[in-house]
């Protein structure tokens, strides 16, 4: 058995003392399990049903069909399908339109998720005082992320539909004479389900960031004279840059790969980057979902690409 | 910094607070509406107040198989929510050292939560065909007579929520650990524990209310899980899968029932782990002295 020469006050944050916490850390690497013991049961689980998957996804988008069945032979038949028409009528093709389109909606729910999610991350972590007010707070802005999607997505139908709420009320206030048409099963319903539903992904990581702040340096810049906004400017929104580029990260995905709310919200009329594989899974065309689902996760890993230039996320976690 | 509340405070506040009506008013309008009279419709007015809808749901009038869905959507949900903890946890231990290949199970993590779902989904389901047919056409006998598919809801519909629940899980524990004192440990050892006690005794006590919280973040997101689900699930749906696909054939409120149905079960999960969490912290705070606290 070890036997720890340094003496050490139980209530002493373990901050303040680096070297105890190195002693430590070095002495827990000879005790108990070997750590990849303990990581066995969940790599196994990510190798089974995630990595293998993956490479099950390359391989068969390379594989032929018919149309009862997949045909292991070596083909680039449900690429070169899938960009049919790109050649020829540039840039008018379906995957090219449908992709161009979801990446509006990505842009679209990114800026308003942003400003958003922002706003209540600022609120919530230097507004609010007390600690325990800011937790209740922001468990406030969690629970509905415990809660179905889908069910709040169809909590948009009274509302929004052709009889709903929002409606009687601007044609008994005579705003508009006849029921407003685009409210829901329109791009402003699937925006709008999706602000509802993913500005918590931004909230959370952008207010983490902002309790990392320290506040002295805040202080400092007030004390230098800067106001509100140049604080914001120079101080916070530069320290915030992780947390803003991992919700975003989270913004952007969850918004290429969809396919439930664009069909709930869209009332099965708005095509998406999700859906394009979706669609062939119904048929049950399997090579061509999967070479749909290479192109999308492709497609996914190069807007993170490019989220990483702007912000080394591997340095800030 | 400045006392007085300036205007700043005042607009952010309100920004809040529309976020918050925005966020619970519309599931809000849907619980008053599922208790709608038995001529009522999809939307207001309300025609009476009733619990027609709900009886009408829990009695399978007309709609799919609800408490076959609903059975298996719990039972699914309480397995992720265990198996969640205990790989989590231990994911969480083993990352406090280093160990081979730690840099690309935490890159695989991240990974898992970022990759589209439809993906992930696809190429479980394709695994899977590729795994029957396998052993149909090249099994054993004893096998293959009679062998249709090893897909359902607790092999590869499980694999795809625990893809799916798992990060959220490790990312939680990663945040435990890095305010972990490890001193409590080394006292233990110190005064003759083994691991295992003091696992068992120091390091469990001390993190347990934030494993309930792993344990809640576990069985929510298998509850209301459905774009993993599509694909994996076998023949027997869950019950948010049961309600995707009533949303755009039923056309009265009880698909609301439904709804607040599952929500109801979602707040109660959340209710009672919150509590559970709050009496363990008061309890720490009361006998423990300050563990975890730094």
């Amino acid at each position: 058995m070890t036997v720890s020469v340094v003496p050490s006050k139980p209530g002493t944050p373990a901050s303040s003392a680096p070297a105890t916490r190195f002693a430590s850390r070095a002495a827990l690497d000879r005790f108990g399990l070997p750590g990849w013991v303990q990581a066995m049961p969940i790599g196994v689980v990510f190798a089974l049903f995630f990595v293998l998957p993956l490479i099950f996804v390359v391989i068969v988008s390379f594989w032929d069909y018919n149309d009862y069945q997949m045909l292991p032979t070596f083909t680039a038949r449900s690429y070169v399908e899938s960009f049919e028409g790109c050649l020829t009528k540039f840039p008018d093709c379906t995957i090219l339109k449908t992709y161009g389109s979801t990446l509006k909606f990505c842009a679209i729910v990114w800026a308003l998720t942003l400003v958003l999610g922002f706003s209540i991350a600022y609120f919530l972590a230097f507004h609010i005082r007390s600690t325990t007010m800011q937790m209740v707070l922001f468990l406030v802005c969690t629970i509905p992320f415990w809660t179905s999607n889908v069910i709040r997505m169809i909590s948009w139908i009274p509302l929004l539909g052709r009889n709903g709420l929002v409606n009687q009320a601007l044609v008994s206030t005579h705003i508009v004479n006849q029921p407003l048409e685009w409210l829901l099963y329109s791009p402003f319903s699937v925006s709008l389900a999706f602000v509802h539903l993913f500005t918590f992904f931004m909230v959370a990581p952008i207010f983490n960031s902002m309790m990392r702040i320290d506040r002295r340096l805040m202080e400092a810049a007030y004390d230098a004279g800067a106001n509100g906004f140049q604080m914001l400017t120079n101080v916070v929104i530069p320290l915030c840059k992780p947390g803003i580029a991992i919700g975003s990260i989270f913004v952007v995905t969850i918004v290429m790969g969809d396919f439930i709310t664009f069909d709930v919200m869209g009332g099965e009329q708005i095509a998406s980057a999700g859906k394009l594989v979706e669609t062939r899974l119904q048929a049950l065309q399997f090579p061509p979902a999967a070479a749909n689902a290479v192109i999308l996760l492709g497609a996914t890993m190069l807007i993170i690409a490019i989220l990483n230039r702007i912000v080394d996320i591997r340095k800030e976690l | 910094m400045n006392e007085h509340r300036g205007l700043a405070f005042y607009a952010l506040a309100l920004v809040f607070a529309l976020y918050v009506l925005f966020l619970y008013g519309p599931m809000f309008v849907i619980f008053v509406l599922s208790f709608q009279g038995p001529t009522g419709g999809l939307t207001f007015p309300m025609n009476g107040v009733s619990l027609h809808w709900f009886e009408r749901l829990w009695h399978g009038g007309g709609i799919v198989d609800i408490t076959g869905a609903f059975k298996r959507s719990l039972g699914l949900g309480l397995v992720v929510m265990v198996l969640t903890v205990v790989l989590s946890l231990m994911a969480g231990l083993a990352f406090r050292k280093k160990f081979v290949g730690d840099g690309a199970l935490f890159y695989i993590t991240i990974a898992s939560l970022i990759v589209p779902s439809i993906v992930t989904s696809l190429g479980i389901a394709l695994e899977f065909r590729v795994l029957d047919d396998v052993l149909k056409n090249y099994g054993p006998a004893w096998l293959s007579d009679g062998y249709t598919t090893a897909m359902g809801n607790y092999t590869s519909g499980l694999g795809a929520h625990l893809t799916w629940t798992l990060p959220f899980g490790l990312l939680v524990m990663f945040a435990i650990f890095n305010r972990f004192d490890g001193r409590f440990e080394e006292a233990a050892r110190d005064l003759g524990a083994t691991p295992w006690q003091t696992l068992r005794h120091v390091v469990l006590p001390i993190i347990m209310p934030s494993l309930v919280g792993v344990g809640l973040f576990g069985f929510t997101l298998s509850w209301d899980e459905i774009a993993r689900s599509s694909q994996t699930m076998g023949e027997h749906n869950t019950l948010p899968m049961e309600l995707q696909a009533l949303t755009t054939t039923v056309t009265t409120p009880d698909i609301y029932a439904l709804g607040t149905s599952t929500t109801a079960v979602s707040f109660a999960v959340i209710a009672v782990a919150l509590f559970v969490i709050g009496q363990l912290q008061r309890r720490q705070a009361a006998f423990g002295s300050d563990a975890g606290a730094a």
